[in-house]
């Protein structure tokens, strides 16, 4: 077949239908290979986005993730290496011999060079009931295999409560996992007789199933699903054994089959997938190889082996790109011996080869510990490691996958395998690694790589997983990365300065910048970017918390530059989705009267407020407000700023104490009060949120608050700090017992200032007290052990003195358009009207 | 419209005097039926872009800037001030030519 003729500037041709995880990497690996000056790249996308990692859907779901942090590839990747993108673009047929793919959006691509990464997708049994006729999937049924199908799932579980997931292999679990956490309960149901039955033999599946149970997750196994019953909503699933489980929601997670059609249409030879030889050509439907189509991923047989797993694709990419790009002609795929390190659901799970004895004389040792969710097996014949299975502990993983890759020699004294025995520590053990073993699974890095790429000159752990992406995935190999940069780095390791400043665009702990700003005098934002920033560049993204730093240090004597501030801090309130703002007033300890709400309820009528809604802070919050209307409202309410919008000291939340409960011990409500009117408005390094309660009973919840106060008997008053119970939970550290109000109060301005003056920005009280030590905090803040309470209690109380009450800017705007509307031809709000 | 490509010559409109912007800032505009959002740079040079996040439509005129880029206030995407090119993997959005005259805002809508 002759070559189509080149262009002038000598390149070729090359198209990647599929833009998943198998077509980009390979893309990648050919340009790294220098294969932009061969090669004019045109890629095919059937989803409408850049490349995303598909293994990180399952922390989406979860909430772990937000979507913007799975993607590898950003548009502007694509546009930086000149690659054509059709996002959104199925390709329908390959015409072999005239070398072009047709696009379902009838557009024609001729090819020198393809390359078919079209992955797979979810297999659906045809179950009855699943599919709605002539409409394809019930409304209801989901399956979790794209950015899409994770989009739609947390939008239906928002307001379904039930669900089924038919399969317990890892993305079952991981469904089971996520959907939880949007408050469903969750029954998996699973056909085989124990989880994950694909990589664990029947007693590693029962310790992960524990676990999964322990986790509140329903399991039933030998479970066969053989109906989904109701009609627009579901009602729940038929089991073979006539049991109907109540959900509904399905979702379904029974496998994936590769997607071979396109390739199957075209007169590819497809078998479970579609067929490669060891070079990665497709072959046609003779068995002949074709010298200019490549499959590469999970659409691909090789060997009659399809994998599942990411390992071996980033194998058959490096593969492909050496054929392609000529770096090494000769360069061959042997298949992957996969051995595999996850978590499921929370635990860890790893395992390699077989998983039981499989031969008389094989030796098999096992440890099961269900009740502490521990299983270690492994199979050894003729002295070689043939297979391991670990739940719930991988800290041997690393030696077995070295003692399985590589054949090597196994202690005599076969249990050592899964002990450490006296033997030798971890750092010798990442030394003995050979270079080709993987680090890291989700983005197949191997050793070498790490120890390449530090030997290029990159000497910090963060530095070595910005270029290599080793620990970008699910994070479970971070300390095995950090561990080989030590060791490839051989003592020259940098610290990873930029990880301890304090914003990034400045280049300085927060130690050193308050020094440095106060040696230098510097009181604006510009200043600081002016004297310390490299080449006196400005950042956005280190402007907010230079702007509350410059506050701590200066008080009111800063030279307040609003460009500083984020938007809620310009215009005091917090901006909302379709970019209107909510209101909070001031509701001091949470006590109100009647004249408030009276006001309250006025200004929500006039303003035609869409939802009025009471915090967990125990204020009322105004939301869908106009920028334009802000100090409008704020003049009608006449009531001072809650501070519902700042990372500053936010409210006190208080029980009735002693005035009308029974059981109270102090007067909560007073000290609530008394400590929201002094500390109203302070900008701290994240937000700051208190409470007092009357007694141990705590229904203020001040255990989990940056600072919680409870009043214990004989009028003594406990100080819990660093609680916390949002996105983060942790019962606070006790501080101390004091005997007075006066006294909690004092303590609570010295804590709040030690923390302003050390705190790394946006860093909440439940990691700074960990991190410091609620002993060293303890030492300073209540026994002065440092000799620093005169200055904090002096800086705390300067600041104190300076605050003004920012809702008075309604009558003196601090700068033009200061509350102009930023979308002035959409009409606001959008949120619904409740 | 991608990086790099040439502007169309286009109808000039005057928005109003450029110390309405603060410096640092952006202030939007409704015109030809557009919302566009002008920032006023620092050094008081200013740039113009589409005035709506493409992620989710968030204010962009909301936003923090610095020499070369505005972060959208709503989920921190990051756009080129001087292409409307995004750096967080979502779309572009447009920019438009835009200079100061005798103190008015002039922007150019294709």
């Amino acid at each position: 077949m002759a070559r189509r003729a080149r262009d002038a500037d000598g390149r070729r041709d090359l198209v990647v239908v599929g833009n998943g995880m198998a077509g980009a990497r390979t893309v990648e690996e050919i340009l790294e290979r220098g294969g932009a000056e061969q090669f004019r790249i045109t890629m095919f996308g059937e989803e409408p986005y850049g490349n995303y990692n598909r293994i990180m859907l399952s922390n989406v779901l979860a909430g772990l993730e937000s979507e913007e942090a799975i993607f590898l590839n950003s548009m502007a990747w694509y546009r930086e290496n000149a690659i054509t993108l059709h996002a959104g673009v199925r390709v329908g047929r390959i015409d072999r011999h005239a070398r072009t793919v047709r696009a379902t959006d009838g557009s024609r691509t001729p090819y020198d060079a393809l390359v078919i990464a079209t992955g797979s997708s979810a297999f659906v049994p045809d179950i009855p009931g699943m599919r709605t006729v002539g409409r394809g999937f019930h409304q209801g049924v989901f399956r979790f295999r794209t950015l899409d199908d994770t989009r739609a799932m947390i939008r239906y579980a928002r307001t379904h409560k039930r669900a089924v997931v038919i399969g317990g292999g890892l993305l079952g679990l991981e469904a089971a996992r996520g959907l939880q956490t949007h408050g469903v309960d969750v029954t998996v149901v699973h056909g085989p007789g124990h989880l994950m039955n694909q990589q664990l033999d029947a007693a590693g599946g029962y310790v992960l199933r524990c676990g999964v149970e322990a986790l509140g997750i329903a399991v039933q196994t030998s479970a066969r699903t053989v109906g989904v019953l109701g009609d627009t909503e579901i009602t729940g699933v038929q089991l073979a054994d006539g049991r109907v489980l109540p959900c509904d929601m399905v979702v379904v997670a029974a496998g994936i089959r590769a997607n071979s059609s396109v390739a199957d249409t075209s007169g590819f030879l497809v078998e479970r997938g579609i067929v490669v030889d060891d070079q990665m050509h497709t072959l046609d439907d003779q068995g002949t190889p074709d010298p200019a189509v490549f499959a590469v991923g999970e659409c691909v047989q090789h060997r009659d082996q399809v994998y599942g797993l990411v390992a071996p694709l980033w194998e058959q990419a490096r593969v492909l790109a050496d054929v392609l790009t000529g770096t090494d002609p000769s360069a061959q795929y042997h298949g992957s011996r996969t051995a595999t390190k996850l978590k499921v659901a929370g635990i860890d799970v790893a395992s390699m080869g077989i998983t039981a004895p499989e031969r008389p004389d094989d030796d098999h040792i096992v440890i099961s510990e269900p009740r502490r969710g521990l299983y270690k097996s492994v199979v050894v014949r003729d002295d070689r490691l043939v297979g391991a299975t670990l739940v719930g502990d991988l800290e041997k993983v690393a030696p077995l996958i070295q003692a399985f890759d590589r054949g090597s020699p196994l202690p005599e004294d076969r249990i050592a395998l899964l002990f450490d025995l006296g033997t030798a520590p971890a750092e010798v053990g990442v030394a003995e690694l050979p270079d080709e073993t993987t680090v890291c699974n989700c983005n197949g890095v191997s050793k070498g790589t790490i120890a390449a790429c530090v030997r290029g000159g990159v000497a910090s752990v963060a530095g070595v997983m910005d270029a290599t992406r080793a620990g970008k995935g699910c994070g479970s190999c971070k300390s095995l990365v950090a561990q080989v940069v030590e060791w490839a780095a051989d003592g020259d390791l940098q610290v990873d300065e930029s990880a301890s400043w304090y914003v990034p665009g400045i280049p300085y702990a927060k130690p050193e910048l308050v020094a440095l700003v106060r040696e230098h005098d510097l009181r604006s934002v510009s200043a600081v970017f002016a004297a310390l920033a490299p080449g006196g560049v400005e950042d956005a993204r280190s402007k907010m918390g230079l702007t509350s730093l410059l506050r701590t240090i200066w008080g009111s004597d800063v030279v307040d530059e609003r460009d500083g501030r984020f938007i809620n801090d310009r215009v005091h309130a917090n901006i909302q989705r379709d970019g209107t703002f909510s209101v909070v007033p001031q509701v001091l300890g949470g006590v109100t009267s009647a004249d408030q709400l009276r006001r309250i309820a006025d200004v929500a009528d006039k303003h035609s407020i869409p939802m009025i809604k009471i915090t967990g802070g125990q204020r009322i919050d105004l939301l869908g407000v106009r920028k334009e209307d802000l100090p409008t409202v704020w003049a009608d309410l006449d009531m001072p700023s809650g501070y519902a919008y700042g990372k500053s000291f936010r409210t006190v939340k208080t029980c009735v104490g002693t005035d009308f409960c029974r059981f109270g011990l102090g007067d909560s409500t007073a000290l609530g009060i008394a400590l929201e009117t002094r500390y109203q408005g302070l900008e701290s390094p994240a937000k700051l949120k208190l409470a007092v309660t009357g007694c141990p009973r705590n229904c203020a919840e001040a255990y989990v608050k940056d600072i919680g106060v409870v009043a214990v008997d004989g009028g003594r008053w406990e100080m819990y700090v660093g609680g916390a119970a949002g996105a983060h939970i942790r019962k606070g550290d006790l501080l101390t017992t004091v005997d007075t109000p006066e006294e909690v109060v004092m303590l609570t301005g010295r804590f709040i200032q030690y923390y302003r003056e050390t705190a790394n920005w946006l860093e909440r009280t439940y990691a700074w007290v960990p991190r410091l030590g609620i002993e060293h905090v303890r030492a300073v803040v209540v026994d002065d052990a440092e000799g620093l309470a005169a200055s904090l209690d002096a800086a705390v109380q300067a600041s104190v003195d300076a605050y003004r009450d920012p809702w008075k800017e309604r009558d003196d705007p601090a700068e033009p358009g200061q509350f102009r509307t930023a979308l002035p031809l959409t009409v606001l709000p959008q949120v619904p009207v409740r | 419209m991608t990086a790099g490509t040439e502007r169309a010559v286009g109808v000039e409109h005057v928005l109003g005097p450029v110390s309405e912007i603060p410096a640092g800032e952006g202030r939007a505009y409704g015109v030809a039926g557009r919302q566009v959002a002008v920032f006023r740079l620092r050094d008081g040079t200013v740039r113009a872009l589409d005035a709506v996040c493409p992620h989710r439509g968030g204010p962009l005129a909301d936003g923090q800037i610095d020499a070369d880029v505005v972060v959208c206030p709503l989920h921190a995407h990051v756009f080129e001030l001087g292409t409307g090119v995004c750096r967080t993997g979502r779309s572009d959005v447009e920019s438009y030519a835009v200079r100061v005259e005798e103190g008015q805002v002039v922007v150019s809508i294709p």
